[in-house]
């Protein structure tokens, strides 16, 4: 059985992402912070590859990867990392660049691993400089920005 | 898919009392007066925000002079979740990906 993830904002400038996998905290961090590994799940969108990915995982060092489109569009996200305390915590800056698109700001991505034993649950705090930064996120059709969006549907409907 | 159309409704969503009105309308049609009751608010200020929603096609308002009954629009709504469901679908392929490398990975353990 699938976990599911979990979406919330509970405040105006922040996303929540709650995801339990079923594997052991060490062997989910280094999913996350391996870039050989990372390369094998952080595929992007269907016919998109990552094409480079370099990572200094430790605090004030730096990241940068690119994915490649199936016409050879680019996606680059690249930040610094704020703070790094392995196996369990990660908070690192994240900036969008798209080639011949805006600019799609930046957001501050906090990742705990909590322990479980042979599982682990993620939480995942995106957090952008204001709510309109969020929302504009949202509206841009960035992946993490519309599940804010999501988020407040959510409460909408569930309201009806 | 028209994007300022989903720029409009997701502005128009991105207001507490606005979405409090979309869900009372998700009940049924109601007047302004209706509309403003529940909330702390002036009739004026709760037609700022009906101004809001209408002009992202969210809801209509009525002819009939004396009520004005709003009225939600289900299409704009429909192309929001749909465009949402989208991105959590993409959400969740990422993570069974995740899944299915970490599986992967424990059936097959190499020392470290």
């Amino acid at each position: 059985m699938k976990n599911p993830a979990t979406f919330t904002t509970p405040s105006d400038r922040e996303i929540v992402v709650t995801r339990r996998f079923n594997a052991p905290r060490k062997l989910v961090w280094d999913t996350m912070t391996q870039v050989e590994l990372k390369k094998r799940w952080m595929t992007g969108p269907p016919g998109w590859v990552m094409t480079v990915g370099e990572s200094d995982t430790r605090t004030g060092g730096t990241f940068r990867a690119v994915w490649t489109g199936p016409n050879g569009e680019t996606l680059t996200m690249s930040g610094e990392y704020r703070d790094v305390t392995p196996p369990e915590r990660c908070v690192r800056t994240e900036k969008f660049e798209m080639v011949g698109g805006p600019p799609m700001g930046e957001q501050l991505a906090t990742l705990v691993l909590t322990d479980e034993g042979d599982k682990t649950l993620m939480t995942l705090t995106l957090e952008y400089a204001t709510k309109e930064a969020r929302d504009g996120a949202a509206a841009s059709g960035m992946e993490h920005g519309m599940e804010a969006s999501y988020a407040r549907l959510d409460e909408i409907l569930a309201a009806a | 898919m028209p994007v300022a159309r989903l720029d409009a409704t997701f502005a128009a969503l991105a207001d507490p009392t606005r979405r409090a009105i979309i869900a009372r309308l998700a009940k049924g049609e109601a007047t302004v007066t209706e509309l403003a009751a529940p909330f702390r608010m002036s009739q004026p200020a709760v037609s700022k925000h009906l101004k809001v929603l209408e002009k992202a096609g969210l809801i209509t308002r009525g002819r009939d002079a004396q009520r004005r009954p709003c009225r939600l629009v289900a299409a704009p709504m429909k192309e929001a979740t749909d465009w949402l469901e989208t991105f959590r679908r993409n959400w969740e392929q990422v993570f069974d990906r995740l899944d299915a490398l970490l599986d992967e990975l424990q059936q097959t353990p190499k020392p470290d």
